[in-house]
């Protein structure tokens, strides 16, 4: 794969919040476009964005909404840029429709959504982890989605450069899904230099007009793209398409593009996991997190340990899609999985539909507004344990 | 390519002589085929519609302009309209309901170079997408739209729109419109476009001059083209076929060039002012993000004409 381009990379030993790395994976990454409108807890991200991208080449603009901001990406792609938008709660949900037609028409882009409690307005400047299901389902229709999950300022930095190269690999939206405490949290973050930092390219075609189809899916079901104002007269559109691009009517139409847009996604989700695990080869408890909620955990799980209990963590780095052959394949080998999340329960019932009743899933909800109390964790596992 | 209506030269108010030979039946190929996807044919727009006719004079303009074709996108929204460009063979994109304006934003942000037209209906742009069109207009962002006004939702069967003329039969108003409607070139004169236009489907000459003239202008313009919708504004309204209202718009329309806005509010059965109503200079989009940018940061500014990623 190329390398980053020096312009956008910062490199250096920094003290900063998770939303100025995640701008900053964004610039190191190669986005030269982004549309957001303000909400907290996210908007640092676009006002460093603002203020950056000048210096680098590119443009920042205010839209007047967040539909506008969510389909300006979408334009901006389409005219060759790497762009992304940025949210929080309320904003999230106006996006959905342009998540479904970035989806549909193949626009690889980046969604940013720093969660807060919902829902409605709900605590604009508290964490939550709520839209996780959101994130997943929230356009109409069948699709899939990437989405990732950072727990500190240095991965905000990290999964943003990783987001934007699924997205181009895969021509998908891509989630980074933050929450207020990593977005507001300030650590040491490293930036590496451009020529450590890989990009995946665009999948331009090289094919002439007149030979191209826009939506001709190559071995990895993945269709090449071409810009605007190059001559190709291509036509995008998000009623149901052929190859050609054009619009078709028919249940046979829907059956083959849906199922190669589901499909280019879950035939690739064992390469799209990622997780980290720690004491998971012999533990009777494993605790499943992600996000501010995973380092909550690992208190917890030292906890239990310093109690003799056998007890491992996993935590989810990709959460979309799902990690399902992993957690099955351990399931059969543990009692049970504890899942805290800042939520009243998303993610455990993706758990529990892996685990398909080879070990109890345990959900340890939280509404939101803080994070949780170890205790409350560790109280789930040693239950368990009892 | 008009769906059912007449040639509209026919219908023009040139003489004969000054018709184009295209216009003769023995013409070998009409000379906007290559504006179209005519692998799309036959196209969905009803017997009458008006839509057909200005995208007939949409493709005379590019001709006439001598835009280069490589470098136009057309963006759409939905309804009939939005359909506008699933038949142009030139780089189209057929977005979302009402979002036609902001796609167009970042395209033309991301590439400069591009001439980009948003072409789209006055439910699409103006109830739906309301909020974007007067911002687009405010930043006076270089972007040509073309709101083809029929008075009603089409594509979904005739309800009332933003434009809906008080008294008239709808669907959803089916004792009749109580609802004020948009002055839409008062509306955009007010926003801040440069340049403002109304024609009907009936002056297509005129129209074609108008597209020329966005053409060849910088900032935000705005064309509306009042056109019939036989299938279901015409016919609710007992307002007769398509060429009746043809025959109404060349009886009822006045051209007012450089009217005040304000006075061009359209209703049920009055007159139908058209013209160029606003044509001004003002500091487009980019034009001012460069110089604030180049005057605030110096030598530190990186002036990048086309976003493209490697």
């Amino acid at each position: 794969m190329p390398h980053a381009d020096p312009k956008g990379v910062l490199t250096g030993v920094h003290f900063m919040d998770g939303d100025h790395a995640a701008c900053e994976g964004a610039l190191a990454a190669g986005a030269r476009f982004a549309a957001g409108y303000p909400i907290t807890p996210s908007t640092e991200i676009v006002e460093r964005f603002a203020a950056r991208i000048p210096t680098v080449g590119g443009v920042f603009i205010q839209m007047e909404d967040e539909l506008a901001a969510s389909i300006a990406i979408a334009g901006a792609v389409w005219a060759g840029a790497k762009a992304f938008t940025v949210t929080s709660g309320p904003g999230f949900s106006l996006m959905m429709e342009h998540i479904g037609f970035a989806a549909m028409t193949e626009t690889p882009c980046v969604f940013m959504n720093v969660q807060r409690g919902g829902p409605s307005t709900g605590l604009p400047t508290l964490p939550a982890q709520a839209d996780m299901m959101q994130a997943r389902w929230g356009s109409h229709g069948d699709y899939e989605i990437i989405a990732l999950s950072p727990n500190s300022p240095q991965e905000c930095f990290d999964l943003a450069i990783r987001a934007f190269n699924l997205a181009e690999e895969f021509r998908v939206p891509v989630m980074l899904m933050m929450d207020e405490c990593v977005g507001h949290m300030t650590e040491k973050v490293i930036i590496p230099p451009a020529e450590q930092i890989e990009i995946h390219p665009r999948r331009h075609t090289r094919l002439p007009p007149g030979e191209y189809k826009p939506f001709a899916p190559g071995p990895d079901l993945v269709p090449e793209m071409v810009h605007a104002g190059e001559g190709y007269r291509f036509h995008i559109t998000g009623l149901t398409h052929d190859e050609r691009g054009y619009p078709s009517m028919t249940a046979a139409a829907q059956d083959r593009l849906v199922k190669r847009l589901k499909a280019k996604i879950t035939r690739a989700a064992d390469r799209l996991a990622c997780y980290e695990a720690d004491g998971i080869e012999d533990a009777e408890v494993v605790v499943v997190s992600y996000g501010i909620t995973s380092r909550v955990a690992q208190r917890a799980v030292e906890m239990a340990r310093a109690r003799g209990a056998k007890v491992g963590r996993l935590r989810l780095i990709t959460v979309w899609p799902f990690p399902t052959r992993q957690l099955r394949a351990l399931a059969p080998h543990i009692k049970a999985f504890v899942v805290p999340e800042l939520n009243l329960g998303q993610i455990v019932l993706e758990v529990e539909r892996a685990a398909a009743g080879q070990a109890d899933t345990i959900s340890v909800p939280h509404a939101g507004g803080g994070v949780h109390d170890p205790q409350q964790i560790l109280d789930a596992i040693m239950e368990v344990l009892k | 390519m008009n769906g059912g209506t007449r040639e509209p030269a026919e219908l023009g108010p040139r003489p004969e002589a000054e018709l184009p030979p295209e216009a003769c039946e023995c013409a070998p190929e009409n000379p906007v085929e290559q504006f179209l996807r005519t692998d799309r044919m036959p196209h969905i727009w009803c017997p009458g519609c008006g839509i057909g006719t200005t995208v007939n004079s949409f493709a005379r303009a590019l001709l006439e302009a001598k835009v280069d074709l490589d470098r136009v996108a057309v963006v759409s929204g939905i309804g009939c309209t939005g359909r506008v460009a699933g038949y142009v063979r030139l780089d189209s994109f057929h977005t979302t309901h009402g979002r036609a304006v902001p796609f167009a934003t970042g395209l033309k942000l991301a590439n400069p170079n591009l001439t980009v037209v948003v072409y789209s209906g006055d439910g699409d742009l103006f109830a739906i997408g309301g909020n974007h069109i007067i911002h687009a207009a405010r930043r006076n962002l270089d972007l040509k739209v073309i709101c083809v006004n029929n008075f009603v939702y089409g594509m979904t069967g005739g309800q009332v729109a933003p434009t809906t003329p008080v008294g008239a039969a709808t669907t959803t108003t089916p004792y009749g419109c109580f609802e004020p409607a948009f002055n839409l070139p008062a509306l955009m004169d007010a926003s801040g476009a440069v340049y403002v236009a109304r024609w009907t489907s009936f002056h297509v000459r005129q129209l074609t001059r108008s597209m020329v003239d966005i053409f060849r202008k910088k900032g935000f313009c705005f064309i509306e083209v009042i056109t019939p919708c036989p299938t279901l504004f015409q016919r609710k309204n007992r307002m007769g076929e398509g060429l009746d209202a043809l025959k109404y718009y060349k009886e009822k329309s006045k051209v007012r060039h450089g009217a005040p806005t304000s006075e061009v509010a359209l209703t049920l059965d009055g007159d139908i002012i058209v013209g160029k109503f606003v044509d001004r200079e003002r500091p487009e989009f980019m034009d001012l993000m460069r110089s604030q940018l180049a005057a605030q940061l110096g030598e530190r500014y990186v002036e990048v004409e086309h976003l493209v990623c490697s």
